[in-house]
């Protein structure tokens, strides 16, 4: 159990039932008075963020949050289908729970899914993954200034920028937190 | 970063308050106060609800130097000052350290409203011993130290600046966040403001205010919207004392909280206490308004964190 006391940023609390993220704390003691904890809230299954001050006296469960490596197999109507690589068990996200995520995932990567009171609610990528470019425009010969870059789409069907010397069929390895090119990937 | 550097970036901050310490000293050597030092660790604080001290062996470390302060005062010592640290359990914020400096000072025969001129008169001469004009920077304003400086009761400053009035506050138990949200920031203007007349609850070791005994003569200074000095006309009733520190370690039970010993030669020292009043000043956020600082970490050289 956690008092208010313990509460900082980033820490993740149970309330209302729901897991939380501590996204913002501030500490305030008017003189001669209660301590008081403001803080932000970030819902991690909704993702609503919401403002809260709280008391010395409060108290808090941790939010029972663990990561389970899982391989992505494949989408089936709304549904992500995830395989527990220990017990081959599947699992199934929504579009939501996955979010930005669904621009990277390719069949049979390995990603963390977070699971709260072992209820799946959301998916972690490896920070950069290698995709193919399914659609580009070829490279004009002589378009060598830097910084012009054109748009491609890859694979999953993500559009993103690239170098104008990237051509169609080629791999090239994506930041998936920023969702920005990194690099020719060589086969 | 490295500790070299960390520290290095602190040169200025730290002159800054080693001048600001010395200027405290000459202004109440000029006003012939007697600098005192008092013991860290005592074996009973205060009782007060929301302030937690910190044990040590079976004694505790020092929230304030209140208490042996008062007992120099009822020995005859007409006015004592002192520049020590106290201590005071999880309190970390950016205006709140753990461990931090406070000034405290007491006057026989003067009430609260001596030293709110009191306060004027100090924080203008340490703007003056650090060759600063009349006027502050800090967070991105400008606080004029012309006096006299604005007063405002706790029941105006509600009716002006809060969506609850104080009674509502009291009855709802929403007095410390209206205080802390709606209205310090609200005491951020050109001019420092002394919030006073605190509700009686609010003020343990403060006198009833003649009058109107639903209030104490208690207040805080605000510079910046920061709050910077407490201070009293004191109690001087030994019997009504312990009643209110009764009351405090009855909250503190209600709490959970830890409670402590009755400081009995507190007590019985206590009617020989002439009529007084003292103030307590976070030295630790002065140096923060002259340096425009905006978290405490940045005026002292170690926080815990640092350790």
């Amino acid at each position: 159990m956690y008092t208010a006391s313990d509460l900082r940023k980033g820490l993740r609390i149970k309330l209302d039932n729901d897991p939380y993220q501590i996204t913002e704390f501030n500490f305030v003691k008017p003189g001669k008075g209660q301590s008081l904890y403001r803080c932000k809230l970030r819902n991690m299954i909704t993702g609503a963020q919401f403002e809260r001050t709280f008391r010395e006296v409060d108290t808090f469960q941790p939010a029972d949050l663990r990561e389970k490596t899982m391989q992505y197999l494949y989408k089936e109507e709304n549904n992500y289908v995830f395989m527990d690589m220990e017990t081959y068990e599947q699992i199934y996200l929504t579009a939501d729970q996955v979010g930005d995520a669904i621009n990277f995932l390719l069949d049979n990567l390995e990603v963390e899914v977070l699971l709260f009171e072992d209820k799946p609610i959301g998916v972690t990528l490896p920070n950069s993954v290698d995709l193919r470019v399914v659609k580009a425009e070829p490279w004009a010969k002589g378009d060598t200034v830097s910084g012009n870059y054109k748009p491609v789409i890859l694979e999953t069907g993500y559009k993103v920028l690239v170098p104008p010397f990237i051509e169609e069929g080629e791999k090239i390895r994506v930041d998936t937190r920023s969702g920005e090119y990194l690099t020719r990937v060589k086969e | 970063m490295s500790e070299g550097r960390r520290l290095a970036r602190k040169k200025d901050f730290l002159y800054l308050r080693a001048a600001v310490l010395a200027a405290i000293r000459r202004f109440f050597a000029s006003r012939d106060y007697l600098e005192v030092e008092t013991p860290h660790r005592i074996p009973a604080p205060a009782p007060e609800s929301h302030i937690d001290a910190v044990p040590s062996d079976d004694w505790f470390m020092q929230t304030s130097p209140e208490l042996c302060m008062k007992r120099l005062l009822a020995a005859g010592y007409p006015r004592l000052f002192q520049i020590c640290r106290c201590f005071r359990g999880r309190e970390n914020g950016d205006r709140h350290l753990p461990e931090f400096t406070l000034l405290e000072w007491y006057r026989a025969g003067a009430d609260y409203r001596d030293l709110m001129s009191e306060c004027e008169d100090l924080v203008i001469g340490i703007a003056r011993a650090l060759g600063r004009g009349e006027e502050i920077a800090f967070k991105g304003k400008m606080i004029r130290l012309e006096k006299p400086w604005e007063r405002c009761s706790v029941r105006e400053a509600f009716h002006k600046y809060a969506s609850r009035s104080l009674e509502e506050a009291l009855e709802g138990g929403y007095f410390d966040e209206t205080i802390a949200f709606e209205i310090e920031p609200r005491l951020d203007g050109e001019r420092p403001v002394f919030l006073c007349d605190y509700p009686l609850s609010r003020g343990a070791l403060a006198r009833r205010k003649p009058g109107d005994p639903a209030f104490a003569e208690r207040f805080e200074l605000y510079m910046g919207g920061m709050e910077l000095v407490n201070a009293f006309s004191e109690l001087t009733d030994a019997e009504e004392q312990r009643r209110r520190f009764l009351m405090e370690e009855e909250e503190r039970r209600a709490m959970g909280k830890r409670s402590y010993p009755m400081p009995e030669r507190f007590l019985k020292a206590l009617p020989e206490m002439p009529e007084s009043a003292g103030a307590a000043l976070g030295v630790d956020r002065l140096v923060m308004l002259f340096a425009d600082a905006a978290d405490i970490r940045d005026v002292v050289a170690f926080a815990p964190e640092d350790l």
